[in-house]
C-alpha cells in the first residue's frame, strides 16, 4: 500500500467553520477526471464526498480523512436557449455565474438561495429553496432533467418522464446517489432588473405570521427577519420584506436595469469603507450584548420604514448574505452553526415560540433569525412542509459547544413532535436516533434502497451521511479492514 | 492549547514512558493509536486500555527502523482515528555500551531508532499539521542530549540531533499554530534504567507521563522532566569543555 501524495491533503471546513476536517482533495474538470477519482478511491478502499462551493453550514460536504471531490472546476455552460429560458450547465457553475449569464436576455433563476456563491450541483443535491418557496417550490421544481454519473462510471439521464424515481431522489439526495454532470434548468422570465419591495414591521411572532398569511396571495417573495433577543409580548418580533416582479412596461428602462453592472452589490459602505474590511468592524459586536443592541436597532429603524415601498435590484434583494464578504469570520474562531427547522403552519407559532423561549432560558440566544414560508414538494428526501421555517444562527465557542448541541437536541424534540423537518444544507447537530422520525421510515428505506442500487459499495459518503444513516456501520467495516491492511504491511 | 487531545498516536507505546503516556491519554478519553514493534505487548496494552474505557484503542505493529513504511501507515492511522491532534515519538533505545566499546552495529541501531525513526514519523506529522494549521508534536529527547558525555557517545549524539531537529520543526511550524514540544527527561524508572546504581532524581514513568502531557497541553517549547533538571542542565551546559572533559560524567 503506497501513500497518497501529501500535497493533496487539505483542511476542508464547513461553511460555518464550526467543523473542519482533513481530506484528500481532488478537483477534476471533466467527467473522465471524476471517473478517475472514483477509480483511485476505490483502489485504495477510500470513500468519496462530493463538494461544490462548500456553502453548506454543516458537514454535508465534509468527508474526514477520505477523498473530497471538489466540483468547482466543472463550471461550463453547455447550452443556452434565450428564447425559452432553458439552460444546461455543469454542476460547478455558481448561481452568480448563472444569473450574470442570463439576466441581460431577460431571465432570472426561478429559485435562488441567500448567497450567490453556491454551485448548481450543490444546490440541486440539497434541493435548495428561496424566499419564494411557498409559491414556486424548491430548485428541483425548475430542473427539467439531469445527467448523473454513478460510481460505476455509467451516466444516467433522469427527468420527470425518464427515471422519475431517481430524478426525485437525486435532487435533494445530498450527493449520495451519484455526481451530477449536467443540469438543465428552466428560468423565470423577468421584464425589469428591479423588484418592487415593501418593508413591514411586526411586533411579535404571531404578527409576523399574520403578515405572511395576508401577503402570500399577492407576493412573489416574502422573507422575515426575527429579533431573537426580544422577549415577553415582543417575542419573535421582526421585519418582513415583500417583493414583487415588475409587470411588462412598469420599468421605463429595462435595458439598463437588466445589465449586470446595475445588479452588482457595491464594494464599499457609504462609498468609503471597503466591504472586505467590514467583518473586522463587526467582530467586537458579535457577542451577546453587542448583538442584542444591533438587533434592537435594526428592528426600530425598520419600524420607521414600515410600508415605505422602494425598488431594488434582483441581486440586492436576493443575496442578503453576500452584503458583507466573509461575515462568518466575525463570529470568531469557533464559527457558527445554523439551526433551521420546518414546521407545519398549525404548530409553527407554538414550536418557534418554544425554541426562542428555551434559548433565552439557557442563555444561548441566536444572533440572527430568518423566517420563511414553504410548501410540500415531490422529492423523496424533502425538507419542506406546508408551513414555516425559522433559521437561527448560533455562535459556537469551545465553552458553550456542548450546551448548544444539547439545546439543539431539545429543539429537535419540539420539531419532531409537531411533525416538522430538517434540512441537510444547514444541519450540524441532528443525531441518528433523532433522525428516524423526521422522515417517514418508508421514505428512508426507499432512499437507502436506491443508494444500494446506484452505489452498492457505498463509495459516496460524507460526514453527514455517516452521522445520520446506517452508513456508520459500513464505515466502521472499512476502518477495521484498513487497520488490518496497515498491520499487515508493517 | 487544548485541555485534552481528541486523537493521538503514540509511537513506542509498548513500554516505558510511551506506555505510561498511552495509559494517561486513554484515561483522559483520547482516541488512541499505539505503535510499537512488539505486537504481543502492544495488543495486551490495547486490551488493557480498552477495558473500562468507552473508546477503542488501536494497535499497529511496526518497526520504526522500517522508515519507508511510515508514510502509508501514518495515513492509515489518521484515517482510522478520523483525524489527528497529537503525535508522540517515544521510541528510543539505549543499549549498554562499555567504556571502551565502539560497536558500529549498536551505534547504527541507536541512530536508526532515536533519530531516523523520529524524522520519518514526525516529518509526516509536520506536513499534516502544517496543512491543518493545528496539532501538537511531542518528541522524547533526554537530558543526555545536552552534553557529549563519556558513557554512550552515540546515544548522547542521537538525542542532541533530535533536539536540533525538533527545534527546527518548531521554528518552521510555530507560526502556523502547530506546537512542537521537546521533552528532556532525566532518569525515569523504566527498563532503560533498571539495574543502574545511584540514579539521581529518578521519577516513575507515570509521573513523567503526567508532566509530559501537561507540557504538551500548554505547548511548552522545551520541558525538562522533572523540572528541577532545567537549572541543573543549565549549569552543566555552561561548564567549559576543558573542565567538562575532566569530570567523570
Amino acid at each position: 500500500m503506497t501513500a497518497l501524495p501529501p500535497d493533496r491533503l487539505e483542511r476542508v471546513e464547513a461553511w460555518g467553520r464550526a467543523t473542519g476536517v482533513m481530506s484528500w482533495v481532488y478537483r477534476p474538470s471533466t467527467v473522465d477526471g471524476v471517473r478517475e477519482v472514483f477509480a483511485l478511491a476505490r483502489a485504495r478502499g477510500l470513500t468519496v464526498g462530493l463538494r461544490g462551493a462548500g456553502q453548506s453550514y454543516g458537514d454535508a460536504s465534509l468527508n474526514a480523512e477520505q477523498v473530497c471531490l471538489d466540483l468547482s472546476r466543472t463550471d461550463r455552460i453547455l447550452d443556452w436557449d434565450p428564447a425559452h429560458g432553458v439552460i444546461r450547465v455543469e454542476p460547478g457553475v455558481t448561481v452568480r455565474r448563472l444569473w450574470q449569464y442570463v439576466i441581460e436576455d431577460g431571465w432570472w433563476p426561478a429559485v435562488v438561495p441567500g448567497t450567490m456563491w453556491v454551485t448548481l450541483g450543490g444546490a440541486a443535491a440539497m434541493n435548495i429553496h428561496g424566499k419564494n418557496n411557498w409559491k414556486v417550490g424548491p430548485l428541483g421544481d425548475h430542473i427539467v432533467e439531469f445527467e448523473l454519473l454513478l460510481p460505476s462510471g455509467e451516466v444516467v439521464r433522469a427527468s420527470r418522464e425518464q427515471n422519475p424515481e431517481l430524478f426525485h431522489a437525486a435532487i435533494g439526495g445530498f450527493g449520495m446517489l451519484g455526481c451530477f454532470v449536467s443540469l438543465t434548468l428552466r428560468l423565470k422570465r423577468i421584464h425589469s432588473g428591479l423588484l418592487n419591495v415593501e418593508p413591514l414591521a411586526a411586533g411579535s411572532l404571531e404578527e409576523v405570521m399574520a403578515l405572511f398569511e395576508e401577503r402570500m396571495p399577492r407576493a412573489d417573495y416574502l422573507v422575515g427577519w426575527i429579533d431573537c433577543f426580544a422577549r415577553g409580548a415582543a417575542l419573535g418580533r421582526g421585519l418582513v420584506h415583500q417583493a414583487n416582479y415588475l409587470e411588462p412596461g412598469a420599468d421605463p428602462e429595462p435595458e439598463r436595469t437588466l445589465r449586470v453592472e446595475h445588479q452588482e452589490l457595491p464594494d464599499t459602505f457609504f462609498g468609503l469603507l471597503p466591504k472586505s474590511l467590514m467583518w473586522r468592524c463587526m467582530r467586537p459586536v458579535v457577542n451577546r450584548p453587542g448583538m442584542r443592541l444591533v438587533n434592537a436597532l435594526k428592528y426600530h429603524v425598520g419600524r420607521r420604514e414600515h410600508g415605505q415601498r422602494f425598488r431594488q435590484s434582483h441581486a440586492a434583494f436576493a443575496f442578503l448574505l453576500d452584503y458583507i464578504p466573509n461575515w462568518k469570520l466575525a463570529y470568531g474562531p469557533g464559527g457558527l452553526i445554523q439551526y433551521q427547522s420546518f414546521v407545519p403552519a398549525a404548530r409553527a407559532a407554538e414550536v418557534f415560540r418554544g425554541q426562542l423561549t428555551l434559548a433565552h432560558e439557557r442563555r444561548i440566544v441566536p444572533f440572527l433569525g430568518v423566517f420563511k414560508r414553504h410548501r410540500p414538494d415531490d422529492f423523496l428526501m424533502t425538507h419542506a412542509v406546508d408551513g414555516y421555517s425559522l433559521a437561527l444562527d448560533f455562535q459556537v465557542t469551545e465553552a458553550k459547544r456542548e450546551r448548544l448541541w444539547a439545546l439543539a437536541a431539545d429543539f429537535d424534540r419540539l420539531v419532531i413532535d409537531a411533525g416538522g423537518r430538517f434540512y441537510f444544507a444547514k444541519d450540524s447537530t441532528l443525531a441518528a436516533e433523532r433522525y428516524a422520525p423526521f422522515l417517514a421510515e418508508d421514505r428512508t428505506q426507499r432512499f437507502l434502497a436506491l443508494k444500494r442500487q446506484c452505489d452498492p459499495e457505498e463509495l459516496l459518503q460524507t460526514n453527514l451521511y455517516r452521522r445520520l444513516f446506517a452508513g456508520a456501520a459500513t464505515s466502521a467495516r472499512r476502518v477495521s479492514s484498513s487497520a488490518r491492511i496497515a498491520a499487515s504491511t508493517s | 492549547m487544548p485541555a485534552t487531545f481528541a486523537r493521538a498516536i503514540v509511537v513506542g507505546a509498548s513500554s516505558g514512558i510511551g506506555r505510561a503516556l498511552a495509559v494517561h491519554l486513554a484515561r483522559e478519553g483520547t482516541l488512541l493509536a499505539l505503535v510499537a514493534r512488539r505486537q504481543a505487548l502492544l495488543e495486551e496494552l490495547a486490551r488493557e486500555l480498552e477495558d473500562g474505557g468507552e473508546r477503542p484503542v488501536r494497535a499497529y505493529s511496526h518497526d520504526v527502523t522500517r522508515h519507508e513504511d511510515v508514510p502509508a501507515l501514518f495515513q492509515h492511522i489518521c484515517r482510522d482515528l478520523g483525524g489527528l491532534d497529537l503525535v508522540v515519538y517515544a521510541a528510543g533505545v539505549m543499549p549498554h555500551v562499555g567504556e571502551e566499546e565502539y560497536t558500529f552495529a549498536k551505534d547504527r541501531e541507536i541512530v536508526e531508532v532515536n533519530v531516523l525513526g523520529a524524522v520519518a514519523w514526525l516529518n509526516e506529522a509536520a506536513q499534516r499539521f502544517a496543512r491543518a494549521r493545528a496539532g501538537t508534536i511531542v518528541g522524547l529527547s533526554s537530558v543526555a542530549g545536552d552534553r557529549g558525555r563519556r558513557g554512550n557517545p552515540v546515544y548522547c549524539a542521537s538525542k542532541a540531533a533530535l533536539d536540533t531537529y525538533l527545534e527546527s520543526l518548531r521554528n518552521r511550524l510555530g507560526r502556523l499554530g502547530v506546537a512542537v514540544v521537546t521533552v528532556k527527561p532525566g532518569p525515569v524508572a523504566t527498563s532503560m534504567t533498571a539495574g543502574r546504581n545511584q540514579v539521581p532524581f529518578l521519577v516513575s514513568a507515570e509521573e513523567a507521563a503526567r508532566q509530559i502531557l501537561a507540557a504538551a497541553r500548554r505547548g511548552a517549547r522545551v520541558a525538562y522532566v522533572p523540572a528541577k533538571w532545567r537549572p541543573i542542565m543549565y549549569v552543566i551546559r555552561h561548564i567549559p569543555s576543558v573542565v567538562f572533559q575532566r569530570l567523570n560524567v
